[in-house]
């Protein structure tokens, strides 16, 4: 055990690695959200009218940050098939390391990818007009609270990858998890405009209390129809917190006990 | 001293619908090399993932440097070398961050882990491609780095699952040569392999494993000698097979085998024999279509020991060289 930290350390720098040998995987790890930033401001950003001062695009930012460390579910799931596919774990598993070093290096890989995608994408937004107001800490918690969202949904990927194990399928129920979820929340459009019953499932969605959160912490009022003062509306920052933790405590040990069976 | 012993083995899958190991034992001598030679799906791959710790048998017990691979699979894991059938390593980065990766891996220090990956490198004729991505690499290539990466703390017992399996004869005899120097060295070995000549040129002892279990073993010689060694097989016209198949019958001492119009049947002195052979199909003014030494095959091993021709029993290659298929 006294290795496990290193240990994990050598599979995060592995990864690292991997975007210094083909740069063109940071290149299109970044430049799908760029993308999307273009085309919602461009596109739905002229005729969604926001009532918020500064335009659509404060409002999509927090929705694009949060729609985009998401997909770190779908990534780390992805990473992982491969790897197993291609018998580096198994390779992995047979040296005399920790046995979750594996898969926490890989979290923190992704982990430390996001940083630079949120960055990346930070630039993005304020070249086409984003300008958070809050101030320094708030806007600092709020990018924490996307990295641990990103985090913590980087351990349901694992879970995912170590039980699908083929990387298309995986890729393809990666999306299908993601998709329904960062669009049937808050993140591009105000939920008013959906039926009661999605509106109902778009409060709860983790999606939106981050999105609520993010647009809190970067100094924006949120817009909620229904679910106006229901709690996790009027405590998005709580609920996110709650779900994060949450999530972390399933699904760490899961994965664990799933990566040291995984072949039994 | 056994190094390696397995002891009444069995896994099955999918709720036991899928026997891969059917009372399954096996041991391998300290310092010396046992070949485990069996058709796709005999359950060789099953065998050496049970040894190397990665994968936990249904009942049965095993023991690697006298270590329980089930109670101390961590302890196991520090005295093995493990180099499978496909390249298990990380394709995008090169060859050179592959072994530092896997030195560290090993607890080696930074320096240790550089000094060490370019010896191997070295070793192996794989300098010049060192910092090149194993994307670029010829399967050959691959193999070797893949054995160079099980071999980075100098472990005292190796697992080859199919080294050469894919590999072009250059290839093969490439990492035969390697694989030799290695034995030299004194490692124990334990290869698996779907080819007679491989386990002959490489190993000390033959276990022939069949639908998860050992049917034969002994030495290659012994084996061989079971199976009758070389045939002496000629392909004449019809009209001529009675009197070839006296004279093939004269020349091995054995009960020959006829098909449609080929003779064949197993003989002691390979080359002797076929000038024998010659000579006597001369003097009978007999003109064979075809004559030669046939080395026996795997096909052959497994005709003369269970019957049946070597059948993929669980999985097709094709099925197999999907990594997650073959758990």
């Amino acid at each position: 055990m006294k290795h496990a930290i290193g240990d994990a350390v050598v599979i995060t720098k592995r990864q690292l690695l991997q975007l210094a040998r083909v740069p063109e995987l940071l290149v299109f790890s970044t430049i799908q959200p760029v993308m999307f930033v273009l085309l919602f401001r461009y596109v739905f950003g002229g005729s969604i009218d926001s009532g918020q001062p500064g335009g659509y695009v404060q409002l999509l930012m927090p929705g694009i940050f949060v729609q985009t460390v998401a997909f770190t579910l779908a990534s780390t799931a992805i990473g992982l098939a491969e790897d197993m596919k291609k018998g580096l774990i198994d390779r992995f598993r047979s040296l005399p390391i920790s046995r979750g070093a594996v898969i926490f290096g890989r979290t923190f890989g992704d982990a430390l990818l996001n940083i630079l995608v949120l960055a990346v994408m930070a630039g993005a937004g304020f070249a086409v007009g984003w300008r958070p107001t809050s101030g320094f800490v708030q806007i600092s918690l709020g990018f924490l609270f996307l990295f641990m969202f990103g985090y913590a949904l980087s351990w349901i990927g694992i879970l995912v990858g170590l039980s699908v194990k083929e990387a298309r399928t995986v890729q393809s129920v990666g999306f299908l998890v993601t998709f329904p979820l960062t669009f049937l929340s808050n993140a591009f459009a105000p939920t008013t405009g959906m039926p009661k019953a999605l509106q109902y499932f778009a409060e709860w969605n983790p999606v939106s209390t981050m999105v609520a959160a993010c647009r809190q912490l970067f100094g924006l009022k949120n817009e909620f129809g229904a679910t106006a003062n229901s709690w996790p509306s009027q405590h998005p920052l709580e609920t996110s917190l709650l779900y994060m933790v949450v999530l972390m405590v399933i699904f760490i040990p899961l994965s664990i006990r799933k990566y040291k069976n995984y072949s039994n | 001293m056994k190094s390696v012993i397995a002891e009444h083995l069995v896994k099955t899958y999918r709720n036991g619908e899928v026997k891969a190991l059917n009372d399954l034992s096996l041991d391998v001598e300290e310092g010396t090399v046992l070949g485990v030679l069996g058709p796709n799906g005999a359950g060789k791959t099953t065998t050496v993932r049970i040894l190397a710790t990665l994968l936990k048998p249904d009942s049965g017990s095993a023991t690697v440097a006298g270590i329980d691979v089930i109670k101390h699979p961590d302890k196991v894991r520090e005295q093995i070398g493990l180099s499978g059938q496909y390249a298990a390593v990380d394709e995008t980065l090169t060859g050179w961050d592959n072994l530092v990766m896997f030195g560290r891996l090993y607890h080696l220090g930074r320096q240790s882990s550089i000094d060490r990956a370019n010896e191997l490198l070295e070793r192996f004729d794989l300098t010049e491609a060192a910092k090149r991505p194993i994307k670029t690499y010829s399967g050959g290539m691959r193999r070797r780095l893949d054995l160079a990466a099980s071999l980075i703390v100098k472990p005292k017992i190796l697992f080859l699952d199919e080294p050469t399996t894919g590999l072009d004869p250059r290839g093969r005899q490439d990492m035969w040569q390697v694989i030799q120097e290695l034995v030299k060295g004194g490692v124990t070995l334990l290869l698996t392999t779907q080819y007679l000549e491989e386990a002959d040129q490489l190993a000390d002892e033959i276990a022939v494993i069949d639908r998860g279990t050992v049917i034969a073993r002994g030495t290659s010689d012994a084996l061989k000698k079971q199976v009758g060694g070389e045939r002496l097989e000629i392909t004449v016209e019809p009209a001529d097979l009675a009197k070839a198949n006296e004279i093939v019958a004269k020349i091995s001492g054995h009960a020959t085998h006829v098909d449609h119009r080929t003779v064949s049947a197993p003989v002691l002195h390979g080359s002797k024999d076929l000038m024998d052979a010659l000579r006597a199909m001369d003097d009978a003014k007999i003109h064979p279509l075809d004559i030669g030494l046939k080395r026996p095959s795997l096909d052959d091993v497994f005709l003369s020991l269970t019957g049946h021709v070597a059948e993929e029993t669980v999985e097709e290659p094709a099925a197999k060289k999907k990594r997650g298929g073959k758990k």
